[in-house]
């Protein structure tokens, strides 16, 4: 694998690997020292042209536990403020011959073209309203710690699917991992043709018990005043996950932020089902396993970016065994 | 009303030239066989039996002008009336870096194209008659065919005021457009129909429902719901088409629909036809052969207004133009320079160029595999300039050499030699293309002739 531009791109057998390595890399955070050398000399730009903060210090952690050299560029501020197209900006900081580009962008497409542009590998931290295939396999991963395997298992995501790049990759990687999806939430905020994507879709929550998990999506306030939901009321009223609509039973997760009385209550935010903190956890340590595939794993010798032969798998602490089997790009 | 002689530019030398033993194909004069065709001072001056004219005819013409070519065409090459596009972007005044009235024309004849209609979203706005007078000086001097303009049915094209368009007409203005945007007031767009009365010309509506498309990049359904791209729902364009069809019969007007992209619109002006309301309508190469899932890749040149919809849209458009219910083909020829095009899909400019590759692909893509008749694509193809009220390109004696002589046979690969235009955003580029133009006649010139064509001096 030389990017990972897409959960559409991937097999399932490309997920269990990723999240494998994950579950590995989990073993070293567990430990007083927590860096593995295993990317030593390499560097990773994180290049975010969307504010964010968890997904972009979680690949900060993961690069720097790995002991990889990081740069964060963030749009705001630089030159992309004054004109500069993303492709000069890229060109222009492929210069300093970065190994790895994590690209956030409010663009669909946009990592795809980046990898098109420059030698590095690229990692698509969320394109637009498209992807965030790092997010998916740490819902994977989360989800298998949880559950076990997902083959069988009923998921519903809940709330704004329409703008979220979090429920596209999701249903892609759910699906491939056995699970059946269900989406849910306002007619308006479901897209016209997403059931082709293999998902069933509903407008009410009514069959939510027999779910095993519960996606919430977060629910934009700036979404109000486009008219999408008359009120957050009402949107509350019909799409909150709450005690009353959520079995003892049932998983539920959430990609954070949370907003408290909207798509969540409280309640069920801090109750022993929900499972959004290990999400956050498993953030780290997905991110690990995906930078470390894609540069310490099987790549095709890149000629822009010549790079030291891969460090040899000489940590003390076993997270190195030779778990990258041959996987062509 | 009109003053001026709508169309200039293309202003070569009268051609002398013998067409040699050439299928002439002319469904409009009920032509279909091999001819000699000889142009004497542009004009079309004599159409007789194969290889029965002697080249002396026109020897002594070139004796007189210095210059006369023959071409063989050894009843393969095909003569075609020229063809006509209502609907191109030339870019001039204001963004002569993606194309300019040299460039664009070039390109059209190129295409086999003997006149096209230029938009007027340039900057500034085509919207009054000095700029109008001015352009119109600039394309007699500059354009390789000729060339008439539409300007703008409000004043830049901010859909509230109407422009001086019976001043317009004087000047020459073809008839109205706020192509690139809708007349999105329909009190407005009544406005206009009515004063249409006054001033004629047609109104040519770029049909789109803003509160309907406002934010999308592509048509919505499956793969925008894939692609989490915001999509532009079908109703953004039939909804507009019927509320105007309603309004021009209402008045009495004429208008021309451009650029049809799904099935409810060609609907709604076979309807709007069965009513006998004055409505005609275009429809573009792209929307006939291409389809949403070209845009899965994000292909920035597979991003035009309107988008590329379903193939069930697709094959009504083909049908809607094979019944009569579409008039006329039209490229929207929209060329954008490369780095306008090297963006993220979402934040790219919307349109293809197409008037190089419009016969070639049509003819590959619908003729080839039996879809629509060659006949059928050669009369639509040309259809266009009477629906403005301009001469029908015809192969017919005494006639103005407006022709285009096609190789049905050549293979060549879309773009593997670059453009005549200036920019490059085709959707057809690189596509395997059978059908090609090897000259072409625009107002008795030559405007265009392709190197593989032998000249044979006289």
């Amino acid at each position: 694998m030389n990017h990972l531009i897409s959960i559409e791109q991937l097999q399932r057998a490309d997920i269990e690997r990723i999240v494998s390595q994950a579950e590995r890399f989990a073993e070293v955070s567990d430990r007083e020292i927590k860096k593995v050398p295993a990317l030593r000399g390499r560097m990773v730009l994180n290049l975010f042209y969307e504010a964010s903060t968890r997904t972009r210090s979680s690949f900060e952690l993961a690069a720097k536990r790995l002991s990889a050299d990081v740069v964060n560029f963030a749009a705001s501020g630089s030159s992309v403020e004054k004109g500069e197209s993303l492709k000069d900006t890229v060109l222009t900081l492929a210069a300093h011959k970065p190994d790895a580009i994590v690209l956030r962008t409010p663009w669909a497409g946009a990592s795809e073209l980046v990898a098109r542009w420059c030698a590095a590998a690229v990692v698509n931290a969320g394109d637009g309203k498209h992807e965030h295939p790092t997010q998916a396999l740490l819902d994977v991963y989360t989800l298998r710690r949880r559950l076990g395997a997902l083959d069988g298992a009923s998921i519903w995501i809940v709330g704004d699917v329409a703008h979220s790049r979090v429920a596209r990759s999701d249903v892609l990687a759910f699906q491939r991992m056995g699970a059946s999806v269900t989406v849910a939430g306002p007619p308006t905020l479901i897209p016209r043709g997403i059931e082709q994507l293999g998902c069933e879709v509903r407008y009410t929550l009514d069959e939510l018990h027999g779910a095993d998990v519960v996606y919430a999506l977060r629910m934009q306030r700036e979404r109000m005043s486009e008219t999408w939901v008359p009120s957050l009321r009402e949107y509350a009223a019909w799409y909150q996950v709450n005690g009353a609509r959520l079995a003892a039973r049932q998983v539920l997760m959430h990609p954070g932020p949370v907003n408290r009385g909207v798509e969540l209550s409280g309640e069920v935010v801090d109750s022993p089902q929900a499972v959004i903190t290990q999400q956050v956890e498993a953030g780290v340590v997905v991110r690990m396993a995906v930078l470390y595939e894609l540069l310490a794993g099987a790549r095709e010798p890149r000629a822009a970016a010549p790079s030291p032969a891969s460090p040899p798998q000489q940590d003390r602490d076993g997270a190195g065994e030779p778990v990258l089997g041959g996987q062509a790009a | 009303m009109s003053a001026s002689c709508p169309l200039v530019g293309g202003c070569g030398e009268p051609a002398e030239l013998l067409l040699r033993d050439v299928r002439v194909l002319d469904p409009r004069a009920g032509v279909d066989g091999r001819h000699d065709v000889l142009v004497r001072r542009g004009e079309i001056a004599e159409i007789a039996a194969p290889a029965s004219i002697e080249p002396r005819a026109l020897a002594r013409a070139a004796a007189r002008s210095g210059d006369a070519e023959i071409v063989e065409g050894e009843g393969r090459l095909l003569l075609a009336p020229g063809f006509f596009d209502p609907h191109v972007h030339l870019r001039t005044p204001g963004q002569e870096h993606k194309e300019d009235l040299d460039s664009g024309t070039r390109a059209a004849a190129a295409g086999g194209f003997c006149g096209v209609i230029a938009m007027p979203n340039t900057d500034p706005v085509l919207d009054s008659a000095p700029l109008l007078r001015s352009l119109r000086d600039a394309a007699a001097g500059q354009a390789r065919v000729p060339v008439g303009f539409l300007p703008a049915v409000t004043r830049g094209l901010e859909g509230r005021q109407l422009t001086e368009m019976a001043e317009l007409r004087e000047q020459g203005a073809l008839g109205f457009s706020d192509d690139g945007r809708p007349v999105a007031d329909a009190g407005t767009l009544r406005k206009a129909l009515q004063y249409q009365r006054l001033c004629g010309g047609v109104i040519s509506l770029h049909e789109e429902d803003p509160t309907l498309s406002r934010g999308g990049a592509m048509h919505e359904g499956a793969v925008s719901a894939a692609l989490g791209i915001a999509g532009i729902p079908a109703v953004a364009e039939s909804t507009m088409v019927a509320r105007d069809a309603a309004l021009a019969g209402y008045e009495g007007a004429r208008v021309h629909f451009q650029h049809l992209s799904v099935a409810a619109s060609v609907e709604h002006v076979a309807e709007a036809k069965a009513h006998g309301y004055r409505v005609s309508a275009e429809v573009c190469p792209h929307h006939l052969l291409l389809t949403e899932e070209h845009v899965r890749t994000l292909d920035t040149r597979m991003k035009m207004y309107p988008p590329l919809a379903t193939d069930a849209d697709r094959q009504a458009l083909v049908e809607g133009l094979r019944s009569g219910a579409i008039d006329c083909l039209a490229t929207d020829h929209a060329p954008h320079a490369r780095e306008e095009k090297e963006v993220p899909f979402e934040q790219a400019p919307m349109g293809s160029t197409g008037l190089e590759t419009a016969f070639a692909a049509l003819h590959t893509e619908l003729v080839l595999p039996g879809v629509l008749a060659l006949a059928l694509l050669i009369e639509r193809l040309s259809a266009g300039a009477a629906l403005f009220a301009l001469p029908a390109p015809r192969v017919a004696a005494g006639e103005p050499a407006n022709l285009a002589l096609l190789d049905l046979d050549a293979v060549w690969v879309a773009g593997e030699h670059g453009w005549e235009s200036r920019s490059e955003n085709c959707c057809f580029a690189g596509r395997r293309l059978q059908g090609r133009v090897l000259m072409t006649l625009a107002a008795g010139a030559v405007a265009y002739r392709d190197r593989v064509l032998t000249m044979v001096g006289t």
